[in-house]
């Protein structure tokens, strides 16, 4: 018994299309980089993206660029770097290891992409608080650093309902933003062109809400580690023709997963909802060892993120600022426990795996209550593990993985 | 050979001990070992299970079913299958007390809460965070600090006439807190009261302690005393299983008899 078994996580087909459209979004913002054509604007992931696609911005995700840095695992070069300039280790550990590579002048799309010898220059950089305030703080460093414009948009937090107020005050901030994107692009506004750009992300989160609810089958086609993985046009490439196309690829492929009853998980037993970033540096390690358990991990808020389901072209600022404004984070704790009792029901779900992120309070669940509340309303387990999105310092295996095998021996013992 | 001589095992290779025990069909324990799991997991584990064997007349190792649980429960190459320490635990607690009862074990590395309910089922456990605070390797530590044996924090603790705060739960923290304690003349007897106070208000913190109490472990087994200050705290009995170090391997040994079902063939 002292073997690991060896398990093999099931290809995606659609795997090789996604690599080809990401390197062409990587290439092109490089040589706008080189060329100093088009403009590039750096953009939050939930920021306002489609107002910068309008105005003929080249859009770059530093959040992306961190999931990169922690799943490739250089994070845990970097991260101390920015420790050591006074960005504390206790602070979003995708600042100090997008800072900290950016400080070394190193970066994991050298080693994807050959030729790119760094992140694009930013001509401004656009950040939405909606997630986090460590948003604005990392921009503001390489606004500092680069002598760029940091423009932002302060969004309420910890909200139950959202009001006309609150959406009038984005609304307003949004398109305060306008002349001096405007100054920066060299490009005039355009209403139509917003109105297209929405209307592409608009289709794109469709579609990928769509993926996402294939798996309500059983059993169900993708894991969620997978599906982190997929979500990337999502993230850096909605309001593009070819985000929605790509999606339309990636749906088809798992609807006929779905119809031909062939599951992420051979003889899935499990199924688990994810709540939590990601543990970036263990993807694999961990979809390997769920596998192992014969358990589906497949349902997730972190993927829900960006889904918007408010984008309407016909009332473009005021329905942008609603998408952005109603996602999850943003919510109080009753919002996001009646979501997640939704989600279990929705997927049919056996369990549910808090991921404490020892840098992302905002996306750590847990805290206050959450995993108890839910078992009484749900009569379903949780189970919170320690770890991080970036900073494996505060992630044990061994203790994660035996609190993991544990809770699915619970679980088999029902 | 027949079922009748079959022999049971469950081996618990914990981070600071390897546990070895050994029953009979119908449970009763015929020998068991303890010894330091030091750097070669796999070595503890053949050297407790050998040990267990020679305290029972004709036992080989082929007679055994063998189920390996805890941190190296991996290591051990002879081991007809794993469990996680935690459904070892609640099988070997409920075991001894069959009815709902929450189970504290203080191991080596880590502290345990695990709630059972009336039939014997798991309905959840909490494991210690990232620190140490809380665990056996926390006693180790500041018995360490403190220049002495860590057999003598249970005598030393109750010759105690005051307990002392040891506020933090970072282990390096506490061991600043015990060395201000030192500085101001305080009796050591004091400190390690304190210590132990220290241990139990982290396992207060990490679940509600209700129903029935049962407590298992090394610090516990080591430590009548400790037991004494958690009982007066908590204001209810807490119930200790026999050879209560032994709790996990024995829930292990347990497994090893559902594994092999009574009616099986012979080896």
């Amino acid at each position: 018994m002292s073997e690991e078994k060896k398990v093999t996580i099931k290809k995606i087909q659609a795997t090789g299309h996604m690599r080809k459209i990401m390197a062409d979004y990587f290439y092109e913002m490089d040589r706008a980089s080189k060329e100093g054509s088009p403009k590039i604007a750096w953009c939050t992931s939930v920021g306002p993206a489609e107002l910068l696609l309008s105005l003929g911005f080249l859009v770059y995700y530093p959040e992306n660029h961190g999931a990169m840095l922690g799943s490739t695992r250089q994070a845990m070069d970097y991260i101390p770097v920015a420790n050591s300039v006074g960005y504390s280790p206790d602070i979003c550990s995708y600042l100090t290891s997008d800072i900290g590579a950016f400080i070394k002048k190193e970066t994991p799309l050298s080693r994807a992409y050959e030729g790119i010898e760094g992140v694009p220059k930013p001509d401004v950089l656009v950040y939405n608080t909606n997630q986090c305030r460590d948003v604005q703080d990392w921009f503001s460093w390489y606004a500092r650093e680069l002598d760029v414009p940091a423009l932002g948009i302060s969004t309420y937090r910890n909200i139950a309902r959202i009001t006309e107020d609150n959406l009038r005050s984005i609304e307003k901030q949004i398109k305060e933003l306008i002349p001096e994107l405007e100054k920066i692009s060299g490009n005039a506004f355009d209403i139509d062109k917003f109105r297209h750009v929405l209307g592409l992300s608009y289709d794109c989160t469709q579609l990928w809400k769509q993926v996402l609810e294939t798996n309500m089958a059983k059993p169900a086609p993708i894991s969620f580690f997978d599906e982190t993985i997929h979500m990337g046009p999502a993230v850096v490439l909605r309001g593009t023709e070819t985000a929605v196309e790509y999606y339309k690829v990636l749906l088809k492929e798992l609807e006929e997963r779905v119809a031909n009853k062939d599951g992420a998980i051979e003889d899935e037993k499990f199924r688990i909802y994810w709540e939590g970033m990601p543990i970036w540096g263990k993807l694999r390690s961990l979809a390997e060892f769920f596998i192992e358990l014969k358990t589906a991990v497949i349902a997730s808020t972190y993927c829900n993120s960006w889904i918007f389901d408010s984008f309407d072209p016909k009332n473009p600022f005021l329905s942008m600022a609603r998408a952005y404004t109603e996602i999850f984070i943003v919510r109080d704790e009753n919002f996001k426990q009646q979501y997640m009792e939704d989600m279990v029901r929705k997927y049919d779900i056996n369990g549910v795996l808090f991921h404490d992120a020892k840098t992302c309070p905002n996306n750590s669940n847990n805290r206050y209550g959450m995993p108890q509340r839910l078992e009484e309303d749900l009569n379903i387990p949780t189970l919170t593990i320690n770890g991080d999105l970036n900073d494996l310092r505060c992630y044990s295996e061994e203790q994660a993985k035996t609190n993991i095998e544990a809770f699915i021996e619970q679980l088999e013992s029902k | 050979m027949t079922n009748a001589n079959r022999l049971y095992a469950g081996i618990d290779v914990g981070a600071s001990t390897t546990k070895t025990i050994i029953l009979d069909l119908n449970a009763v324990v015929l020998g068991y070992s303890v010894t330091e799991s030091g750097a070669d997991f796999q070595g503890a584990a053949e050297k407790t299970f050998r040990r267990s064997l020679d305290k029972i007349k004709g036992a080989s190792p082929n007679t055994c079913v063998v189920v390996s649980t805890g941190y190296g429960r991996r290591n051990v190459p002879f081991a007809d299958t794993t469990k996680t320490e935690i459904s070892c635990h609640a099988k070997g607690s409920f075991f001894h007390f069959p009815y709902a009862h929450t189970l504290i074990d203080i191991g080596g590395q880590d502290s345990k809460i695990i709630k059972v309910n009336e039939s014997g089922k798991r309905t959840g456990f909490k494991m210690n965070r990232k620190c140490a605070a809380g665990t056996g390797a926390f006693l180790e530590e500041m018995a360490n600090r403190l220049r002495i044996k860590i057999g003598r924090l249970n005598g030393l603790a109750e010759a105690a006439k005051n307990d002392v705060e040891i506020g933090s739960y970072c282990t390096v923290f506490s061991a600043t807190e015990i060395l201000t304690k030192i500085r101001e003349n305080v009796p050591v007897e004091d400190i390690v009261k304190g210590i132990f106070t220290s241990v139990i208000k982290r396992a207060m913190e990490m679940d509600p302690l209700d129903g029935n109490i049962v407590m298992s472990g090394g610090v516990v087994a080591h430590n009548p005393y400790f037991v004494k200050m958690f009982t007066r705290r908590i204001g209810k009995d807490i119930f200790i299983p026999p050879l209560s170090q032994l709790t996990g391997a024995f829930g292990a040994a347990l497994f090893a008899l559902a594994f092999e079902p009574r009616g099986g063939q012979n080896a």
